[in-house]
């Protein structure tokens, strides 16, 4: 009996194993067919595509394969200016081999976030690290900082770290403290002593009879009492142009780009954002501090010009132009 | 009974004399015209004064530092003495005290005073975030505010229901205000018995308290980078520094004190001598965190700390620097050594120096980290390369000086410095052991 019962379940699990086996093979078979039978109708009309990997190579593929995606609906979700641009990064490259000093950057920036104030947001130092080294010409914004030491010292959240990378100020909700221009070792953080008389913009707001403060565009308007300073221009950004600084410089020395992309461009040239650094060996100011900064720097080495060139423009006590 | 009398009439508030008229109403023409300049201050903003994006702090905040230092005169008077058994400070106490409730109820205002938008002033509740440091200093402020006031207030009691009797017949709504803030005590052993209870509590727990607060406010500025604030060394340093502060204004005030009110049987050479003694060991320890703050980075030499300590040293703030140094450290220590410069006459000159002394060492402390930031100054005027304080800060900061010396005036005034039933139990203690010995 014992035995008997051994073979038949034997014989039962081989023929269901071959079973199985014969169904499996033949619905991939079934499958196959039928997706062929569907492609062939399809591979008439095209053929291949190209397409570029995220690595960067190119790849061919079969047109019939390629789906187009559903279109993600990302801004019907409610923009959070606190949260920023979804999936961005941005980071902006300062190559001092190029700078000479010409100051539209900072003429720009003046001229598009309304400053009114004596101390611009964009200003380039005149560096000489000692005797000995070269001096050269140094453009300094806010850094927007990963560790940013501003956002921490705040104490009302009014200064924040978005996730694209920015550092921004909601000036409506600033008590004016100062605690964040202390802490920032860059000094780039200035403050309205005075109620900012930005003529224009009050006009235009006024005309237009809305509060149209965002901070995503700082100094439209600046607010009495409140800290300013560079907001790598969101407001540029979401219209798809650059910085204001970036476009306005001459030699091409502001490069700015999403670091997820891993590109970078001063308008004219496109550079890897990673090769660029590795190339030109690029740094960050004051790394040391472990502020993490978003701004990166190359090296003021095979300068087209001279140092002295910048020299013209200096002006040790003025950074904003008033108007006479 | 009878010499339970001249206790009383000795300690019970007298009115203001005429030179207590004239320097109430001083006091109160500065603060009216400090208020005018902060008016004008908030219509015109902050650019009245004369800070700028690089010194972006300037005497609102170092006289508010003074403010919080003078302040831990109180735990130390109170707590520290009383911890430690020391039956000397009865006279001393209630005047420690009032100077801890004054200096800190005016470090509140004057940290609001250099708010650039006090109109926000909720924001810092609504949006409150607890790692900052100013945040720390809106929770502690108010909890050493009301720990004082309560430190003050508790051991009133007894002498408010004392007063309430004394002025029955010569001055009914004195004794019915008395009465009032006597909480109907009537000194009954229960009543005994909660208070003391409720005095050692608060004893103990204005010590931690106060600690903290000094702590909050070194980490005010070593939460920064910057060269001249970043140091381990702040909390200890800024506490010592207290601790001179705070003895230095508790003298000077109980000299005024004494004169005014002619205290000299109740407060005696035996306490100057107390006090001086006191003050020498705040002025050593405060001066050992002074070489470990400024000549200790000497050794490394680090170039940014190096001009930093150049400018103290030799350079623009060096005769501040050495003013305070020897002025407020190094000679009232050489001085109150001295036995006979323990005496009240050579001490209030001392005191009066430490507390001018102490003014101009926050001064030092805020202005001068901030015109060496880490990148070169430059794109900016002129004038923003330097700081002095403008009309408008005079004016403004003179008023929370003078409102500080107001409410310790006007609490002299209606308040018994010294505690009269303590007083009189002690007595009556001295005068049983007396009996029982001979």
């Amino acid at each position: 009996m014992e035995n008997n019962n051994e073979n038949s379940r034997r014989k039962f699990l081989n023929n269901g194993l071959k079973i199985g086996a014969a169904t499996a093979i033949g619905s991939v078979v079934l499958a196959n067919l039928a997706s062929k039978l569907t492609a062939q109708e399809d591979s008439a009309a095209t053929d291949t595509m190209e397409l570029m990997t995220t690595d960067g190579t190119i790849i061919q593929v079969d047109s019939a394969s390629v789906i187009e995606a559903a279109p993600k609906h990302e801004h019907e979700e409610a923009y959070n200016v606190r949260e920023g641009m979804p999936n961005r990064k941005f980071v902006m490259v300062v190559d001092l081999a190029k700078c000479k000093n010409a100051l539209k950057c900072q003429v720009s920036c003046n001229k598009n976030h309304y400053i009114t104030g004596d101390n611009a947001w964009l200003k380039v130092y005149k560096m000489q690290e000692s005797k000995e080294t070269a001096p050269y010409w140094m453009p300094t914004l806010c850094q927007h900082c990963d560790q940013p030491a501003c956002v921490t010292v705040c104490p009302v959240d009014a200064t924040f770290k978005r996730r694209d990378g920015l550092v921004l100020i909601d000036n409506e909700r600033c008590i004016g403290c100062r605690f964040c221009m202390a802490a920032c070792p860059y000094s780039t953080r200035v403050f309205n002593w005075s109620e900012p008389n930005q003529g224009e913009i009050t006009m235009t707001m006024d005309m237009e009879g809305k509060s149209a403060y965002s901070p995503e565009h700082t100094g439209f308007p600046s607010i009495k009492g409140t800290v300013d300073k560079c907001d790598f221009c969101p407001h540029s950004i979401a219209e798809g142009e650059l910085p204001h600084c970036v476009t306005a410089c001459p030699n091409g020395v502001f490069y700015f780009g999403d670091k997820y992309e891993d590109t970078v461009t001063n308008g004219d040239e496109t550079f890897r954002f990673s090769q660029l650094l590795k190339n030109k060996a690029g740094y960050r100011i004051m790394e040391g501090l472990g502020t993490e900064p978003s701004v990166y720097y190359l090296p003021p080495t095979d300068r087209l010009v001279d140092f002295e060139e910048g020299l013209e423009h200096f002006t040790e006590f003025q950074s904003v132009e008033k108007p006479e | 009974m009878n010499k339970y009398d001249t206790l009383l009439n000795d300690l019970a508030p007298k009115k203001f004399g005429k030179k207590g008229v004239i320097w109430t109403s001083f006091l109160i023409v500065i603060i009216i015209i400090g208020i005018i300049a902060y008016i004008d201050q908030l219509i015109k903003g902050q650019v009245v004064t004369n800070m700028r994006d690089y010194a972006l702090w300037g005497i609102y905040i170092s006289n508010f530092v003074f403010f919080v230092a003078t302040s831990f005169v109180g735990a130390v008077a109170v707590a520290i003495l009383r911890l430690t058994n020391n039956a000397w400070r009865t006279p001393i106490v209630r005047i420690a005290e009032i100077i801890t409730f004054a200096a800190i109820a005016m470090a509140g205002v004057t940290i609001m005073i250099d708010m650039a938008r006090p109109d926000r002033l909720l924001n810092l509740f609504i949006h409150a975030r607890i790692q900052s440091p100013i945040t720390w200093d809106v929770i502690i402020i108010p909890t050493f505010l009301a720990i004082s006031a309560l430190l003050l207030y508790f051991p009133l009691l007894p002498d408010f229901a004392i007063l309430k009797n004394h002025y029955k017949e010569t001055n009914p709504t004195a004794s019915k205000w008395y009465g009032k803030l006597s909480l109907n005590w009537k000194g009954s052993k229960a009543q005994k018995a909660i208070q003391t209870k409720s005095i050692k509590i608060i004893a103990i727990l204005i010590l931690p308290v106060a600690l903290i607060l000094q702590t909050i406010d070194a980490w005010l500025f070593s939460s920064t980078y910057r060269i001249g604030w970043d140091s381990t060394n702040f909390a200890p340093y800024f506490i010592s520094g207290a601790f001179v502060a705070g003895v230095g204004a508790l003298i000077t005030v109980i000299c005024v004190v004494r004169k005014v009110k002619k205290l000299e049987n109740y407060i005696t050479e035996f306490h100057f001598d107390k006090l001086g003694k006191l003050l020498v060991l705040a002025c050593l320890v405060y001066l050992y965190f002074n070489i470990n703050e400024y000549l200790m980075p000497l050794f490394t030499a680090k170039k940014g700390e190096m001009t930093h300590l150049d400018t103290l040293f030799t350079g623009h703030y060096s005769f501040l620097f050495w003013m305070v140094t020897i002025g407020g450290l190094i000679i009232p220590i050489i001085v109150l050594l001295f036995k006979k410069g323990r005496q009240p006459k050579a001490m209030f000159v001392i005191g009066l120096i430490v507390v001018l002394a102490s003014w101009w060492k926050r001064y030092i402390i805020v202005t001068p980290t901030l015109l060496h930031p880490f990148l070169p100054i430059q794109g900016v005027p002129e004038s923003w390369h330097h700081y002095f304080p403008s009309l408008h800060e005079w004016l403004i900061t003179s008023a929370t000086l003078a409102a500080a010396l107001l409410i310790i005036t006007l609490l002299v005034r209606f308040v018994p410095v010294i505690p009269i039933q303590r007083t009189a139990d002690e007595q009556e203690l001295l005068e049983t052991e007396k009996n029982t010995k001979s």
